[in-house]
């Protein structure tokens, strides 16, 4: 895209020299090197806990490498502080936004700068409306930060990095929260930077992201360099194979199954959104085999939460005569309840729902699965200490052992470990929302293995993901939902993505009209 | 009641608001950066002993609140070094500063128990001071209560309408992210916490140099309780802890003054008016729960340590 650019300054704007970085028990960089060209969009792929995140703070100054040298346009420097780093013209976007909620957008940004710089900017609130314009950011310096959404709060930080003129920005996985329009929108202004000569490193997980939007990649795998490639001459599954070594057989097409035997239907399922901007359930109806995965397609918000906390128990409204568990109705029971009927449920949100973000493995294990550890009242820690460490060992779970906080780790770690926590509750139904959100990409096989063995055992697996090619990979049946409304649901050999994308856009809704559908 | 006692009422209210004022606006800073620092009491006690010593022993009552400021930044940085630096828990370490405190004071105090000394004398500002009632009330104290509420003011102007109010903000609502950023965490926090801490001895100061000029074991009565209470009910805004300290002096002289019209109400009851009129107004105050929540610093009590930092 920036072509000229990139042939007249032919020198590179940042050059990595054996970056090295241990901390106790891993190397997470090891003699790592990586150059940036002005204007050159670079990716930096790896699983989680490859290096990327260590590698790329070391480069803002946040990490001091162990050994290694950094030049930025053509001179040594030591990067000791973000602060020297943001001099230099070196700017980020965390995965985990840095920003505080509490303060507006303009005190956000005056936080980042300089005295000096703030001087020379003069009126800030001005400087952030013309840079607004200029990318298309659409951010409003006098709004405060805990009303914005995801989206808003990602071109916060990018604006962040604007106002200091940036020459690098660098950008941790800044996808996995947005939407495919705010990723678009996001992808517009990256090209625009780099137009103009900024270099842009990309974290992501998202391979056919990388492959539209970078002109380079480096890959790591376990804090080494594996490969460097031109993302435009290889395919999403060359490079995964390169991040992930040989085990990568991504969509390999596993074999469907179909049972017979109803274990959970939802019958005329009607529910008034409880949020403000929920959306509300519609004659919800489906029912679920035994040994099978029902898959339910969806762009965000279109009632997946709802149905999935109606289901769960989560939302402590009493339905009868609509929930059924192997003929039992079980809309009355309370969360508990159901569990122990043989529901058993995968949040989306891993921390906060899934895990108590400060209690260990092994007390987050007790939470939903205390049979068997639990005699008069009193726990058996030791019991419940060897389940939790045969569930790290049997999903290969990146931890410090079962008495680790959930905490501290990654969210693909924690996810094969919540997983793995309820399969091991052998469930007649297992209900699971975007199992593989954020996850890299071996940690997504390891799940999808999991959720097949648990349905060749001859439970029912609810599947909810946005994800269609992950639900066309599982899942035996598939429906979409529309704005609370549920499609038909058909086998996934008899229908098509085109369909499934019909259907999420609201086609099969007779009586209401579409327009008012989530899109 | 005739005019003369309302405005000896209300003359009195400011003068015992005015110790509590001081400890409260060093705790709100601390807080404010995420430090939950329970050893007021501690430190106002310390602070009134020494102030007093020194003041005793040099004849000089400014020298005593020097020193009392010097011994509150001594107890806070031992709180300090503890909490930031070893990452211990911030409410049980606090409790034992307090303790610690309390003690302490009492030890070195034995000497000077039931000496007495002039403190400070009130200073009438010229023309305002002749004012009728108002003149009494707020323009012929003793310094103190004029230098509380110049630093009442300059703290609410620093903590809304400046750079290090924003860093202060910052580094109580995500350290972590403040970190990143490069705000050096640890460094915001040791300063506030001594900042609370000669604040917490400049209150105690204020009892045994000025509200009753003498050294008594345990005189500060639990007002570095009451102080806590009343940054946290006042939702950390500077005009609210003015507004509470000054209200809890009010209701400390009307119990007395109620006792004195002949109420036939138990003392004990009415000993308890203040506390309950403090902390029941501040509720009002404060109803909005969802404004609330975001006036709380949210690290508060939580321990940052930048090594963690992976």
């Amino acid at each position: 895209m920036s072509e000229t650019l990139k042939s007249q300054n032919s020198s590179p704007r940042l050059e990595l020299l054996n970056i090295t970085k241990q901390y106790p028990g891993c190397l997470a960089n090891d003699q790592i090197c990586m150059t940036l060209m002005p204007g050159e969009i670079h990716a930096l792929l790896g699983e989680n806990g490859a290096g990327k995140s260590t590698l790329v703070k070391t480069i803002y100054g946040v990490v001091a490498p162990d050994s290694g040298n950094i030049v930025w346009d053509g001179a040594d420097v030591q990067i000791k502080s973000p602060a020297i780093a943001r001099d230099l013209g070196i700017g980020m976007v965390f995965q985990h936004f840095s920003l505080f909620e509490t303060l507006t957008v303009a005190q956000n940004i005056e936080l980042c700068l300089s005295p000096s710089q703030l001087a020379e900017i003069g009126d800030l609130d001005a400087r952030i409306r013309e840079l607004s314009s200029r990318y298309g950011l659409n951010v409003d310096p006098t709004r405060y930060v805990h009303s914005l959404s995801i989206g808003e709060r990602q071109r916060v930080e990018i604006m962040r990095c604007l106002v200091q003129s940036v020459k690098l920005l660098i950008l941790d996985e800044p996808t996995s929260v947005l939407t495919p329009q705010e990723v678009a929108g996001l992808f517009d202004v990256l090209r625009q930077l780099s137009a103009e000569g900024c270099s842009i490193l990309f974290i992501s997980h998202k391979l056919h992201e990388v492959t539209e939007i970078c002109d380079n990649a480096t890959i790591l795998r376990s804090g080494q360099l594996v490969a460097d490639c031109v993302p435009k001459n290889e395919t999403p599954a060359t490079i995964a194979k390169l991040m992930v070594g040989d085990l990568a057989e991504q969509d390999a097409g596993y074999e469907k199954a179909h049972g017979e035997e109803v274990v959970f239907n939802a019958q005329k399922l009607t529910l008034a959104a409880k949020q403000p901007f929920g959306t509300s359930l519609k004659d919800v109806n489906f029912s679920l085999r035994k040994g099978e995965i029902l898959g339910i397609a969806g762009v965000a918000g279109n009632g997946q939460e709802e149905l999935m906390s109606i289901i769960s128990g989560e939302d402590k409204r009493n339905l009868k005569d609509t929930l059924f568990l192997s003929g039992k109705d079980i809309g009355t029971l309370s969360a508990g309840a159901r569990r122990k009927q043989g529901l058993a449920y995968v949040p989306e949100e891993r921390l906060g729902r899934g895990a108590v973000p400060d209690m260990s493995l092994s007390e987050n294990t007790l939470l939903t699965h205390s049979a068997g550890f639990v005699k008069a009242g009193l726990v058996n820690w030791n019991a419940v200490k060897q389940y939790a460490k045969s569930l790290i060992n049997q999903y290969s779970v990146k931890c410090h052992g079962e008495s680790a906080e959930a905490k501290s780790l990654s969210g693909g770690n924690l996810q094969k470990f919540i997983m793995g926590r309820e399969i091991g509750q052998q469930p007649k139904v297992l209900i699971c929302a975007h199992p593989t959100w954020g996850v890299d990409v071996g940690a997504a096989l390891a799940i999808h293995q999991a959720l097949l063995t648990l349905r060749d055992q001859g439970a029912s697996i609810l599947l909810i993901s946005e994800d269609i090619d992950e639900l066309f990979l599982l899942a035996d049946r598939m429906a979409a939902v529309c704005n609370g409304h549920l499609s038909p649901v058909v086998r996934v050999e008899e229908t098509s993505i085109d369909q499934i994308g019909q259907w999420m856009a609201g086609t099969f809704i007779e009586t209401d009209t579409t327009s008012e559908a989530h899109a | 009641m005739d005019i003369d006692l309302i405005t000896q009422v209300l003359f009195a209210a400011i003068k015992t608001g005015t110790p509590l004022l001081f400890v409260a606006l060093g705790e709100a800073i601390c807080e404010k950066t995420g430090v939950l620092n329970l050893g007021q009491e501690g430190m106002m006690l310390m602070g009134a002993v020494v102030g007093f010593m020194v003041a005793y022993g040099t004849g000089n009552a400014g020298l005593g609140l020097v020193g009392a400021m010097l011994i509150g930044c001594v107890m806070s940085l031992i709180f300090g070094v503890l909490v930031l630096h070893l990452g211990a828990n911030q409410v049980a370490t606090g409790l034992a500063l307090t303790i610690f405190g309390t003690g302490l004071s009492a030890f070195i105090g034995t000497s000077v128990v039931g000496k007495t000394l002039t403190g400070f004398e009130p200073i009438a500002i010229p023309l305002l001071s002749d004012l009728p009632v108002i003149g009494k009330v707020l323009f012929s104290h003793d310094p103190l209560v004029y230098l509380a509420i110049a630093l009442a003011l300059v703290i609410a102007y620093v903590a809304n309408k400046t750079r290090i109010g924003l860093t202060i903000k910052a580094v109580g609502e995500n350290p972590h992210a403040a970190n990143a950023i490069g705000i050096k965490v640890l460094h915001v926090r040791y300063l506030a916490v001594m900042f609370g801490g000669a604040m917490a001895g400049l209150g105690g100061a204020y009892m045994s140099l000025v509200y009753t000029p003498m050294w008594v074991e345990n005189m500060t009565a639990g007002r570095g309780w009451i102080a806590l209470a009343l940054v946290v009910f006042a939702s950390w805004r500077i005009g609210n802890i003015m507004l509470g300290a000054y209200l809890f002096g009010l209701a400390s002289i009307m119990h007395l003054v109620l006792q004195g019209m002949g109420w036939s109400i138990s003392p004990n009851l009415l000993a308890m008016l203040p506390y309950v009129a403090t902390i029941v107004v501040m509720v009002l105050i404060s109803a909005d729960k969802y404004k609330e929540k975001l006036l709380a610093p949210r690290s508060l009590g939580k321990p940052f340590d930048p090594r963690q930092m992976a």
